[in-house]
């Protein structure tokens, strides 16, 4: 098999403009604000990707062109090496077989008139697929048992459920057609504390059962490592690393992603209050007018000159992640930075792990690229 | 012992609506002592946000039936008249609300709505409470204050308003902060600057702070000690580090299992908790918690707990039917990796002995 038949999606510089408007009768752009400016990745078949940022860093409009609820302003999105960039309605009736995607609000996200069992059989409807109404009723109440709501309930309406139970409404029908991929942009995050691990764990059994591939955006970044295979970090509409979560997590390369680490709150007063951490000061710049070069320069606490003259490209750095980065983090940061053990299987040993690994296993890396 | 500033004794609070009675607080009492932080956990509609706005007096409202006693250097809030209450509201005791930016009036500059609790509470001029709107944003880290100060919230961004809402909250030196979710709607870069924000201004001003939170990170960072809220109850209370280290209640538990962390090995499988909070209108017989504890015996669905001391731990009480012997026992298999499913079987066993070989049954994940 060829490299390219492991890619179910392959995305090359993607990007998203929106233009930014003067005048009411004859309009006139005078600037655009760039939520998504040159993003490229691949998603395997049958991993999680997960994507995490700030607020405002673009994970949602990446999410919104993977599915191509949105046109994207330039470059090209590969799904089965077919480019969907450009698809036309049409097209994208076909492809929305293949590609569903979960949303964030399980408030929003469901029509409130029409019953539960309407709305999981809307694709069906769409797509005119098991015309029977029989077959369909019967369809949808195994749906809802697979997603663990009670068949039964087939006739109610989305006010009668709570927040966790209708975010699985949401899984039922993005799986209703058995897509490849599924792009679920923080489907937890409205969701309570206590509901949200039951959420995760289905979405995680449906990936083993039915054999999709997972793009898993969310801000949270314990949940993101919880549930990916490989994350990319994203800030001000760029990439900035992107590792296999074990990598990620325990050496992270790029200053932003462990400016990010070391800001989550640790649920364990030994783990958290004790750490030594450098706060990232100031606010993300806005995307309508981002820094020059570096993005994350004029926050970086390893910025040099270089940083504001010369755009640092995505590239391998040591064997195992890559980086947008001039200086990328050294060991000794790192460990200053989250404390030893830190974001590992919790044995101090971890990072060393990963360490000897990138030595090792240089070979086995190349093919991540 | 250090001297206790608040006291909350007994607090209920109901209000009555068209589909019933809701007890959205049921009989709480906890204390805050000079300089320290307590953190207040729990989900949406635990009562954890009720509990503190009737410290200020913000659910005096048609309807609402509200008990107990909550003394504050004293006084006791719950029976003192509003114009009272007014002095104290924004003086003594100071609040920051959750969202930012629909808590500031967008129509105000940031400097009019941060003097107006000097003006109200204090007799100074004009020109006098402009100067301290400057020195509040200063102290709060907000560069180029003297400009700013004649902004509008819109041209603050997300964490730069919640610095103003500390800001305006700080204005008057309060003796007690009440933050509740402060850091919910902000990013965790931002989340960390304004927790760390907190943390030193505490150190400066010496003030308590009473944080309310559905984020175990967040209070394991800050608090001294921490009440964990369920159905309108504490259901467990323990210094900071107890809660961690040897949590009591089966919620506790389930909490810091059903979240993924950072520093927990990565494969490892979440443990939620089962169905949903229960409504306070009618809520669970005997044990709120029973309908969604894997630990459930037929007792606990008929005996309500009370609030207990911990044998042997006298700053840790907890409101659960287990012995206690039994809770160390299974909070150590859950810490060894077991599950609630595998360790049902210790609380049946013990209950139960002719049905010891029975199938453990954990409840529907499905409720009704």
């Amino acid at each position: 098999m060829s490299a390219s038949n492991d890619n179910l999606v392959e995305v090359k510089e993607l990007t998203k403009h929106f233009p930014i408007t003067r005048g009411i009768v004859f309009q006139k752009q005078i600037g655009a604000v760039k939520a998504v400016d040159g993003v490229s990745f691949e998603v395997k078949r049958g991993e999680t990707l997960g994507i995490v940022g700030e607020t405002g860093c673009g994970k949602s409009t990446t999410a919104r062109l993977l599915v191509r609820l949105m046109d994207p302003t330039s470059g090209t999105i590969l799904f089965e090496g077919q480019d969907i960039a450009e698809a036309k309605k049409g097209d994208l009736k076909a492809l929305h077989r293949e590609v569903q995607m979960v949303f964030q609000d399980p408030y929003s996200s469901l029509n409130p008139r029409k019953t539960v069992g309407t709305i999981i059989a809307e694709p069906f409807a769409i797509h005119g697929l098991l015309k029977g109404s029989g077959e369909r009723r019967k369809r949808v109440q195994e749906l809802m048992d697979r997603v663990g709501l009670n068949p039964e309930h087939y006739n109610r309406y989305p006010h009668e459920f709570s927040g966790g139970q209708r975010q699985r409404i949401g899984v039922a029908r993005a799986i209703a057609l058995e897509p490849k991929l599924l792009v679920a942009d923080e489907p937890v995050s409205a969701l309570d504390v206590s509901i949200q691990a039951q959420v995760l764990n289905l979405l995680r059994g449906l990936q083993r059962e039915l054999g999709l591939t997972l793009v898993f955006i969310a801000h949270d970044l314990s949940v993101v490592r919880h549930m990916c295979d490989r994350v990319a970090v994203m800030y001000l509409g760029k990439i900035v690393e992107i590792a296999d979560s074990d990598v990620l997590y325990s050496f992270p390369r790029h200053p932003y992603t462990g400016a990010l680490l070391a800001a989550v709150p640790v649920a364990s007063p030994t783990g958290g209050r004790r750490r030594q951490r450098a706060l990232l000061t100031g606010d993300v710049p806005s995307p309508a007018n981002p820094p020059r070069a570096c993005r994350f320069h004029t926050r970086c606490p390893k910025a040099q000159e270089l940083c504001s003259e010369e755009e640092p490209l995505l590239e391998l750095k040591g064997t195992r992640s890559i980086t947008a980065c001039h200086f990328p983090l050294t060991e000794s940061e790192v460990r200053d930075q989250l404390g030893a053990g830190f974001g590992g299987a919790g044995a101090n040993g971890s990072r060393a792990e990963v360490l000897v690994d990138q030595s090792s296993a240089s070979s086995s890396s190349s093919s991540s690229t | 012992m250090s001297e206790a500033l608040l006291q909350v004794e007994d607090l209920k609070v109901r209000f009555s609506t068209e589909d019933g009675i809701v007890h959205a607080v049921d009989g709480i009492s906890y204390s805050v002592e000079i300089g320290k932080t307590i953190g207040i956990v729990g989900e949406s509609g635990s009562g954890k946000s009720v509990s503190s706005l009737t410290m200020l007096g913000l659910t005096r409202t048609q309807g609402a039936d509200i008990e107990g006693r909550i003394l504050f250097e004293g006084r006791d809030l719950v029976a003192l008249p509003d114009s009272e209450l007014r002095k104290i509201r924004g003086n003594d005791i100071a609040m920051i609300f959750q969202d930012p930016l629909s808590s500031l009036h967008p129509f105000y500059k940031v400097g009019a709505q941060l003097t107006e609790a000097v003006l109200t509470h204090r007799n100074v001029g004009k020109a006098a409470a402009r100067a301290r709107a400057v020195e509040l944003l200063e102290l709060v880290g907000i560069p180029d204050p003297s400009r700013r100060v004649d902004q509008f919230p819109h041209e603050f961004s997300g964490g730069m308003r919640q610095r103003v809402m500390i800001a305006m909250a700080l204005a008057n030196e309060p003796r007690l902060l009440i933050a509740d979710e402060p850091t919910t709607a902000l990013d965790v870069t931002v989340q960390a600057q304004i927790l760390a924000l907190l943390n030193d201004l505490q150190s400066r001003l010496g003030m308590a702070i009473i944080i309310i939170t559905h984020d175990l990170g967040v209070v394991a960072e800050i608090t001294d000690e921490i009440a964990v809220m369920y159905a309108g109850r504490i259901v467990e209370r323990a210094p900071t580090d107890a809660i961690f280290s040897a949590p009591q209640h089966p919620y506790t538990w389930g909490l810091l299992k059903s979240i993924p962390r950072l520093d927990s090995p990565r494969g490892e499988e979440l443990v939620p908790i089962s169905g949903r909070p229960p409504s306070l209108i009618k809520r669970p017989s005997g044990c709120h918690f029973h309908p969604r504890c894997p630990y459930v015996r037929d007792e606990h669905r008929k005996i309500d707990p009370k609030l207990e001391p911990v044998p042997g731990d006298e700053g840790h009480s907890v409101a659960c039917l287990l012995p206690a012997e039994l809770r160390t026992r299974i909070w150590r298999g859950l810490e060894q990796g077991e599950t609630s499913a595998t360790l049902r079987h210790l609380v049946v066993e013990e209950a139960q002995p002719v049905r010891a070989h029975a199938t453990p049954r954990v409840p529907e994940d499905v409720p009704e």
